[in-house]
């Protein structure tokens, strides 16, 4: 294999294990940016992945080649509505949010579980019969070197760099998103302002919640291909870290997940490739987490969380 | 008239029966008997003596890892990462039960006490991160968690054994293991672990209550701008707090590695103990005493669970769900004591 076609593949395939991240990544955006900290980021994307999987088996007869699409609609839309669940907990009854993420977290495995066993009978599902295929961008794939890295990978990936863009778009050049960061770093001012402290939080909170929903789901209709208890295992937690490591910005995020996704990919594929077989996979694995540490010390520039983050906001408190 | 104290009691008793009740609701809504799922769980967890013995092994880790969680929130310090010292401290010490030749009870001691130093080192590095630089420890915790994870199979595989994915059975003179109650409980795995978590929850209370170090830990947790003022050193205590839960964590993992296993293996995923330990904590009030009869509660549903499968046909995911319940009830306190005090001003 030349080194092209080596760093070709390595590039799509990191783009791949990225964008299940990218997706979640930008929901942990949104919710911390609001000020409500996010562990529960594993357990939307357990959501997303189980309701994605069961939603394809179900449902491929009727929707056919659609039905991935669709299956990834689902699964936004219940994790959103299962994020309800650490909204209500930690904006309305004040719960300690990094407790009510763990509990998010037990909460969607023990659903998934459970519901995988009464629905089939066993730990996991089938593999599903209508996954994601790669698509090549017209024009764009038949760049040498370049297409092969870039254009030739899912739809979802395509779809994840676009809302990130997107996240990017809404949270800085919108009055909705300047709201959301006000929320987050003064309530008590917003609150002033007239902005419904409750209701932007809610809001922020149910996006991370389609967001996680989406990367879990992409994560099980490209890679996995099913749901066990061992689809998902620390993705939501490697997507807080691209939030933290991205300095709680969507384009940083972006850039961070990607980062994660290379170290992801390198890890699993590394050793068929040149260059990375020769380093030991334990440092790969490590990475990632690793790194986040020295963002947050303050060695990588230093990442400064929104102000009001983690305290919920009472009304009529000073 | 409801001081916090009662509060302390009453939220958790009444977020186990709510998360019970929503267990039977669902065992309901999916067609099952809830009567029959939980006297399942019952039989699974008290119905014999074998029954018995592996409750009381579930419970042993819940205890310590439970312990390692409240001591930290005591000291106002959430340690998310109980998680990965149990990792670390359940590698170092099978790698002291497995590779080196003691006399018999300074063995297991100087294992346990290995396990202990890594756990509290892994507490060591977010304790430092956060006393020195002001870094929020439950992101680096989580970080470490993972970070133990895939350094522990890669020790295992690459510096304890050639390539294997589980070490040789720790040593004799380093194993927990208590052949006559094994005999007693039909060959359960139970250990003398439980009597190590009994004498350190008891550490831990004496620690927090009896001592200047355990008054100064908890004047931090606190207020920690209060206690500056007052001349406490606030970094050395967030530091000592995280070390010593650090080394409460590790504890739970030498019961794993010296007791119910008795080695170590490469896992592609968590261990759980450390994540139940956060629910513990939460549910005993961060209290020795709380956490004890928390982590018999979750050792019992726990062990409980897996019999009701077999006896009553519902999934043992159930109590997954319910522990998650419970948990979200517990940490949503305010709304159950919002209700109490409603009620109780109508009472009157």
């Amino acid at each position: 294999m030349d080194f092209l076609d080596a760093l070709a593949i390595m590039v799509s395939s990191a783009l791949v294990f990225a964008a299940p991240l990218i997706f979640t990544a930008i929901g942990g955006v949104f919710s911390e940016r609001s000020g409500i900290i996010n562990i529960g980021l594993e357990g939307l994307m357990v959501m997303g992945a189980f309701v994605g999987i069961v939603f394809n088996l179900t449902f491929s007869d009727m929707f056919g080649s659609m039905t991935p699409w669709i299956s990834m609609l689902a699964a936004m839309v219940l994790s959103a509505i299962f994020a309800l669940v650490h909204a209500v907990a930690s904006i309305t009854f004040r719960a300690d949010q990094v407790v009510s993420g763990v509990a998010i977290n037990f909460l969607a495995l023990g659903v998934g579980l459970f519901l995988t066993r009464e629905f089939y009978d066993r730990g996991q599902t089938d593999i599903i019969s209508n996954p994601f295929y790669t698509w090549d961008v017209p024009f764009l794939s038949d760049i040498p070197v370049l297409g092969r890295m870039f254009f030739e990978n899912y739809p979802s990936t395509y779809l994840a760099i676009a809302v990130a863009l997107l996240g990017w778009f809404v949270l800085f050049k919108t009055s909705f998103g300047l709201r959301l960061r006000a929320v987050g770093e003064h309530p008590m001012a917003a609150d002033t302002n007239g902005i419904k402290v409750y209701r932007m939080r809610y809001i922020a909170v149910m996006i991370s919640g389609a967001m996680g929903g989406l990367g879990g789901a992409a994560y099980a209709l490209t890679v996995a291909q099913a749901f066990s208890q061992a689809t998902i295992v620390g993705q939501g937690f490697m997507s807080l870290a691209a939030v933290i490591f991205g300095k709680w910005h969507p384009l940083g995020a972006l850039g961070a997940a990607i980062f994660f996704g290379f170290a992801q990919a390198i890890s699993i594929n590394g050793a068929s490739w040149p260059l990375f077989a020769n380093i030991p996979q334990v440092f790969l694995l490590i990475l990632p987490y690793a790194l986040t540490i020295l963002a947050l010390a303050g060695f990588i520039g230093r990442a400064e969380a929104p102000k009001s983050l983690g305290t919920p906001y009472i009304k009529g408190s000073r | 008239m409801f001081s916090n104290r009662t509060f302390n009691i009453v939220v958790p008793i009444v977020s186990v029966l709510l998360g019970l009740l929503a267990g039977a609701v669902i065992m309901v809504a999916f067609g099952y008997n809830p009567v029959a799922g939980y006297a399942a769980m019952w039989n699974g967890a008290f119905g014999d003596a074998y029954f018995l013995g592996e409750t009381v092994r579930q419970v042993t880790p819940y205890i310590l890892s439970g312990l390692a969680v409240a001591f930290a929130m005591r000291a106002g310090l959430l340690n998310i990462g109980v998680e990965g010292q149990v990792i670390v401290g359940w590698l170092a010490a099978v790698w002291i039960g497995s590779s080196f030749g003691m006399p018999p009870v300074v063995h297991v001691l100087v294992a346990l006490l290995a396990a202990t130093v890594a756990g509290g080192i892994w507490g060591f590095v977010p304790g430092l991160l956060k006393a020195k630089l002001g870094v929020h420890e439950v992101i680096v915790t989580i970080m470490m968690n993972y970070i133990a994870l895939y350094l522990s199979n890669s020790v295992i595989r690459s510096v304890l054994t050639d390539g294997e994915d589980r070490t040789s059975n720790v040593a004799e003179t380093a194993s927990l293991a208590a052949p006559w109650l094994r005999e007693l409980t039909f060959y359960s795995r139970i250990h003398y672990g439980f009597i190590v978590a009994l004498v350190m929850a008891f550490t831990m209370w004496f620690l927090l209550n009896k001592t200047t170090r355990g008054f100064e830990l908890r004047a931090v947790g606190s207020n920690p701008f209060a206690s500056e003022y007052a001349g406490m050193k606030v970094g050395r205590n967030i530091i000592v707090a995280m070390v010593i839960s650090g080394g409460f964590a590790g504890l739970a993992g030498a019961m794993e590695g010296l007791g119910t296993f008795q080695y170590a293996s490469v896992s592609s995923g968590f261990t759980n103990i450390g994540f139940d330990g956060i629910a513990v904590a939460l549910l005993g009030a961060n209290t020795a005493i709380g956490v004890i009869l928390a982590a018999i509660l979750f050792g019992t549903l726990k062990i409980g669970a897996l019999n009701m499968p077999t006896e009553a046909g519902v999934p043992t995911e159930l109590v997954d769900i319910v522990i998650a319940l419970i948990i979200l009830f517990v940490a949503s306190g305010y709304i159950i004591r919002w209700v109490f005090l409603k009620f109780s001003k109508e009472g009157k």
